[in-house]
């Protein structure tokens, strides 16, 4: 069964999800829930997983995810190779359906309402849950175009001043605009790796989003631009909820507030960074972040 | 020892030795200011001179293992940035190595309490209680570190409240000593110099309590500094799992 953590979130153990124990129903009949952390982490969560399962084909990559993403804050995800933890975040903006042989089954809830209902336009969506990849891929367009196109396409702007103030704001708040101010016409391509990323962000954040899933994002980057985009990162949870996959264990550590560690399919354990870094629940979780055989 | 498995699984091999050759060297540390502290009590109790030398020419040994130790924990935190239990190992371990330099230097105090003694009429002082307490600290350190060699919840707990017996045994002492001193104001130098070795015994047994309380930090990841014993008990007992 699911055991509470007095830290709040909830830890689970992946035998006991495979006996297919529905880790919601538990929390719901927790009688400690109302005077545990997490009943507050709850009431505020941007993102609601519920008893998530992914299958590509036959083969099953995701068991029986639950999880509650606080709004405004980092959430990190971490798990060795093929853990399930990329499948999990192209859930959260359905880009999963892109990919033949998909099942889905659980639900997504973003702000209480299901992603995953078929009334639900999905461009719209990806408008509210923007994605950063883990290789930056600016459109073969200038620096201005890359982050004018969305809003123009989702018809946000009426204007030229106001798409010209857009942009400016979108590469101020990725901290780019003092290094591109001056060379808008450029092409995007022509900036550096570490600008190219944040290109990315002010892209994804130009249309607004609540939500912005960032996978691996700094793993093609130096040091450098690596610590760059992290200070952004925590830039910019005042205003959006944040995702994060990464192999890093460091960055995971710096960046988040809380952090899932997922294995093979099943989420471990999911807690409040510093706990799970330094008095993880789940011996699992201690193994992979200790570099342990598991 | 640890449980030997904590430290030989990590997939870099170099990780499992240098943590293993740290802990080796704190229980050597550990060997070392024991060492220390019976020479003292010996020169102490028994006017021994050259045990009184040993031990205050011997600080220096102590002294150089706690910054080689310091040392390796950097590269430790700087090199491998650990997390979890070997977090908690390495925090453990500065804690711990400050804890027994400074118990060292006790040591080394209560040492040149007894030479100075020797230079006086040692035989004006009052000695028993000393000896007693003295052997009541010995026994708190030895519990101490093997509490911290294996990491044992359990003794480290036990050991601990038995820094409630050494605090009482040094206030009936002191009670003792100031009394000593009014009925006999000559034997006022050499009273003062058991003074300050008892004071000396009684922080030592303070700093194994501390030593207790990082093997319950190690085990069960919670800091239990500042809490009553009863606290420190359970948050022994309770499964950090």
């Amino acid at each position: 069964m699911t055991i509470k953590g007095e830290s709040g979130m909830y830890r689970g153990d992946a035998a006991e999800y495979a006996g297919n124990v529905a880790l919601g129903n538990h929390q719901a009949s927790d009688e400690t829930v109302e005077t545990n952390p997490a009943a507050e982490a709850a009431q505020a969560s941007k993102l609601r997983v519920q008893d998530l399962s992914l299958w590509y084909g036959d083969t099953q990559a995701l068991f029986d995810v639950n999880l509650d993403i606080p709004e405004r804050e980092v959430t990190a995800l971490i798990g060795p190779s093929g853990c399930g933890k990329s499948s999990f975040l192209r859930c959260i903006n359905r880009m999963n359906d892109l990919v033949p042989n998909v099942t889905i089954r659980g639900d997504i809830s973003l702000d209480a309402e299901s992603i995953y209902d078929p009334s639900v336009d999905v461009v719209q969506l990806r408008s509210h849950v923007g994605m950063v990849f883990q290789k930056p891929n600016p459109f073969p367009k200038s620096v201005y175009e890359n982050i004018a196109y969305a809003p123009r396409l989702h018809g946000l702007v009426s204007s030229r001043a106001e798409l010209d103030d857009l942009v400016e704001k979108s590469l101020k708040r990725a901290g780019l605009w003092r290094e591109v101010s001056d060379r808008l016409d450029a092409p995007g391509t022509a900036l550096s790796g570490g600008q190219q990323q944040r290109l990315c962000i002010a892209r994804a954040i130009a249309v607004d989003p609540d939500v912005i899933l960032m996978d691996e994002p700094a793993s093609a980057l130096d040091p450098l631009a690596t610590a760059t985009i992290e200070e952004l990162i925590d830039e910019l949870k005042a205003h959006y909820t944040i995702v994060i996959v990464t192999h890093n264990l460091q960055q995971a550590a710096r960046v988040s507030g809380y952090t899932a560690f997922f294995h093979m399919g099943y989420v471990i354990e999911y807690n409040d960074t510093t706990t799970l870094f330094t008095t993880p629940y789940e011996q699992k979780t201690e193994d992979y972040i200790t570099g342990r055989y598991g | 020892m640890v449980d030997k498995k904590s430290f030989t699984q990590h997939i870099s091999q170099q990780y499992n030795e240098d943590l293993e050759h740290i802990l080796n060297r704190v229980m050597a540390m550990g060997g070392l200011v024991e060492q220390q502290l019976a020479d003292a009590l010996i020169a102490l109790v028994e006017g021994d001179n050259q045990r009184g030398e040993t031990v205050v020419t011997g600080d220096y040994k102590v002294n150089a293992i706690e910054v080689e130790l310091d040392e390796q924990c950097t590269h430790i935190l700087a090199r491998r940035q650990p997390a979890a239990s070997d977090l908690r190992l390495i925090l453990a371990v500065i804690k711990a190595i400050t804890d027994l330099e400074r118990i060292g230097d006790e040591g080394e105090r209560i040492g040149r309490m007894a030479l100075h003694l020797l230079e006086n009429d040692r035989q004006r002082g009052p000695m028993s209680e000393v000896e007693a307490l003295g052997g009541q600290v010995k026994g708190m350190l030895r519990g101490a570190l093997d509490a911290f060699a294996r990491m044992d919840v359990d003794q480290a707990v036990r050991v601990a409240q038995e820094d409630l017996k050494v605090d009482a045994q040094y206030e009936s002492i002191m009670r003792h000593l100031m009394k000593h001193m009014e009925q006999d104001p000559q034997a006022v130098p050499q009273v003062m110099d058991i003074m300050w070795s008892a004071r000396s015994l009684e922080r030592i047994g303070d700093r194994a309590r501390n030593i207790c309380e990082y093997v319950v930090y190690f085990v069960r990841g919670k800091d239990v500094r500042h809490t009553s014993y009863e606290q420190m008990a359970e948050e022994a007992a309770g499964d950090r799992r």
